[in-house]
């Protein structure tokens, strides 16, 4: 079985090297990654398998830093360190706060 | 016989579920080792929340022409690659 990731030597579209921005939200994920690592409360070895776990679907429709946070917030369930509903109340916390800064006129 | 430098190797042709780091290019393929690249901290225990003892890794060079049937390149070329000890082989 071909996994996902594993796409050494399939063909393959140009790659495109035109530098780009970040998006404040991905910066974040790249900084709660390390503190995450940095804290040993998992590896990047985890973070890996965790983000190849994905699935083909998600993997494929997820950008490169959605797949992180995505990864994150399976790992943090998976050791433990939030529960499903903690994480649904801050999501949605997160989504009011979004949706209050953007009626801001 | 064990793994050292100037052995011929053949990677472990598999395709366990989990997490490794030998891809599927390289499964089954014949190469030479070229050198220790280090006892490294085994990424298939760190992938569960694991340790356990450091594991050699070894740097292995490929003929591309074993690698890719089509190869159009010099038959010179090689790559090499660093792969662990569990994954590899020796054969001469």
């Amino acid at each position: 079985m071909q996994r996902i990731h594993d796409v050494g030597g399939l063909p393959a579209g140009p790659v495109d090297r035109s530098p780009h921005d970040y998006a404040p939200w991905e910066k974040k994920v790249d900084a709660i990654m390390r503190l995450m690592i940095g804290a040993d409360l998992f590896t990047l070895d985890e973070m890996r398998r965790t983000i190849e776990e994905l699935g083909p679907g998600a993997y494929e429709e997820l950008s490169y830093y959605q797949r992180w946070i995505q990864a994150a917030a399976n790992l943090a369930l998976e050791k433990g360190l939030v529960t499903p509903s903690e994480l649904g109340r801050a999501i949605e916390a997160a989504k009011a706060r979004h949706a209050e800064a953007a009626a801001c006129p | 016989m064990s793994v050292t430098v100037g052995t011929t190797v053949r990677v472990l042709q598999m395709d366990p579920p989990g997490h490794h780091r030998t891809p599927r290019f390289v499964r089954g393929k014949e190469g030479v080792v070229v050198g220790l690249a280090g006892r490294m901290p085994d990424a298939e225990r760190l992938a569960y929340g694991g340790r356990g003892p450091d594991q050699p890794v070894w740097r292995v060079r490929f003929r591309q022409t074993t690698l890719w049937p089509d190869y159009v390149g010099d038959p010179r070329d090689t790559v090499v690659l660093d792969l662990y000890e569990h994954w590899l082989e020796p054969r001469r």
